[in-house]
């Protein structure tokens, strides 16, 4: 018994109130550059980072990137329109919707072709799944940094309902292609409403469970709650959108504020953050999911009747019935899967919200049936110019946690 | 978006405060776009900002191969109060393909201009960290711009180095 209050005696002597002041730290300890990443599973993909340490705190940091580079926009450059949808949706992976999107989008504003309200609406559907999909994925990595795994399944549980979705409207899980100049490739099979209807049912009781295992978690609060606070002006002036602009207190949504392909037909709520901080940007992403699944019913609810492609034959494929009786629709057919549609020239940039912020596809065209240019303007590759402001005097663990909070997908920076 | 006349009065106000700055305005597909002269493009790009376009939301490079001036960089900005964008574009020669950069004004330009520079090889005066970005450091040419072919890169295959032959067959 004695030995025990000894014990205690000791541990009560020892004073950590020194330590826990290490932010403070003079400038005369000696400053440890040290290389983090590439492969590292903390920087989600193939991100370099150097950092300059003092002792624990983060002094200095440069991101190096380019791993991942594949030339995607070179790519594009080589073939005709259509061939590039594939291409740039492997651009940012966990929003491959999107991407295509942006790209159709753009050409289809250089074309003047209308895109058929029931195909706008499928591909808000499409879109708001995806924009869930891809915060799921965010919120299980993100978790498992923090070293939660439970999150990681249950996001992982949700995100293969959603894959099977894609499956069943597209035939892909990933990288589906489904969306195409003037429309999407093909109408929704027998039974989709239903099975979207029942994963909207179930997904809002879901993100309150994650709630519930997260948003009070001791854990989770000390490790994010006030770290890496960033005011919006500075992140404005960094160019930074999405979530984490939102999260600032900085009501940006292009849905709402500049709307594309029908959102102005929706009622959703834009949630914002206070602080700025990373528990506010995980907020805002866990709310997100929910008004996307509003969305989603709502585009449900009202999903027109009426073609899901432009009529305009010389943008899109004819339908399989009308090659065996029309030979115009045969000579269309033809045209369009070997040299592919001409587009007229210009410049355009289409700029759409996805789930990390404003992407933008930037097409050029020369007149001929190849563009002259395709750039995107990925959110991820802009973001992630915040990282070095945002963990700045904090801690290196902080810097894991902010950078998961950051979401940046490296195929996206790298293109 | 400025309509086509709003467009109009902008440039010439522009005219007015920058002589030399406006070579041509453009209204395609309902958008507006400012042609500039390359010295002006940081006063332009601050004369934008007094008018409300804030934010800047992207900075890309376009080659306009076989055209002369080759070079193009383009600046998407963007008015979250007015809810309008408007695009200032520019055009470099091959051989003097050189802007003044506008990181010091908008930091978000700072990795965008470094993309432009890494592909197209265009340099940007008063940047403060001017390298390659996604293409090694020790790469040379520009691969984005349109006379560097798709596969110019020779791959060196292991087989072909042992039998002493051409690595890049």
């Amino acid at each position: 018994m004695s030995e025990v209050s000894e014990y205690r005696k000791q541990e009560d002597s020892i004073d950590i109130s020194a330590r826990s002041q290490a932010l403070e730290t003079g400038t005369e300890t000696e400053l440890l550059t040290i290389n983090f990443g590439p492969h590292h599973p903390a920087t989600h993909g193939v991100l370099r980072l150097l950092v300059t340490l003092e002792g624990e705190v983060v002094r200095d940091l440069k991101p190096v990137i380019g791993y991942l580079h594949t030339g995607i926009e070179k790519t594009a450059e080589d073939k005709s329109y259509w061939k590039v949808i594939p291409v740039v949706e492997r651009m940012d992976y966990l929003a491959y919707y999107f991407n295509a999107h942006a790209f159709c989008g753009a050409v289809e504003t250089l074309l003047e072709v209308e895109v058929p309200k029931r195909a706008q609406y499928l591909r808000v559907i499409h879109d708001e799944l995806n924009r869930i999909m891809s915060h799921l994925v965010w919120v299980g990595t993100s978790a498992l940094d923090l070293g939660a795994i439970s999150m990681f399944w249950y996001g992982f549980r949700e995100r293969e309902t959603i894959l099977d979705l894609f499956e069943m409207s597209s035939g892909q899980r990933m990288h589906t292609r489904y969306f195409q100049v003037g429309g999407v490739i093909e109408d929704i099979p027998n039974g989709f409403v239903e099975r979207v209807r029942a994963f909207c049912k179930i997904m809002p009781d879901r993100v309150d469970s994650y709630m519930d295992l997260l948003a009070k978690n001791e854990i989770v609060l000390q490790r994010l709650r006030n770290v890496a606070t960033l005011p919006a002006e500075e992140l404005l002036a960094l160019g930074v959108t999405g979530p984490l602009l939102r999260a600032a207190g900085h009501p940006w949504d292009m849905r709402k504020a500049m709307p594309y392909s029908s959102y102005e037909d929706f009622d959703f709520k834009v949630p914002i953050g206070t602080h700025g901080d990373n528990y506010d940007r995980f907020f805002v992403r866990m709310l997100e999911m929910k008004e996307s699944v509003k969305i989603i019913e709502q585009a449900l609810d009202g999903l027109p009747e009426g073609p899901f492609i432009t009529e305009d034959r010389k943008v899109a494929l004819p339908p399989r019935w009308e090659l065996a009786t029309s030979m115009e629709a045969l000579i269309h057919h033809f045209k369009l899967v070997t040299e592919g549609f001409r587009v007229p020239p210009g410049e355009v940039y289409y700029p759409i919200e996805s789930p990390r912020g404003e992407l933008a596809c930037f097409v050029r065209s020369d007149g001929s049936s190849k563009p002259a240019r395709v750039h995107m303007r990925d959110p991820s590759f802009v973001n992630l110019q915040m990282t070095a402001p945002m963990v700045k005097d904090h801690y290196i663990a902080d810097m894991i946690a902010s950078l998961a909070c950051l979401d940046p997908i490296i195929g996206g920076v790298d293109r | 978006m400025p309509d086509a006349t709003g467009l109009e009065l902008l440039a010439q106000e522009l005219r007015d405060s920058e002589p030399g700055s406006v070579r041509d305005t453009e209204f395609f597909r309902g958008k507006g776009a400012l042609h500039i002269e390359p010295p002006a493009v940081r006063a332009t790009l601050l004369f934008l900002r007094a008018k409300g376009f804030e934010a800047l939301m992207s900075v890309h490079g376009l080659d306009y191969y076989p055209e002369e001036p080759r070079l193009g960089v383009q600046y998407e900005l963007l008015s979250m109060e007015h809810l309008d964008r408007i695009t200032v574009k520019l055009r470099v020669p091959l051989d003097a393909a050189r802007v003044d950069s506008v990181t010091p004004d908008w930091p978000t330009a700072n990795f965008q201009e470094r993309e432009v520079y890494d592909m197209f090889g265009v340099v940007f005066d008063g940047h403060p960290d001017l390298r390659r970005i996604l293409m090694p450091e020790d790469y040379e040419g520009f691969p984005q711009r349109r006379d560097f072919p798709v596969g110019g890169e020779p791959v060196l295959f292991t087989k072909d180095e042992a039998f002493g032959r051409d690595y890049t067959a």
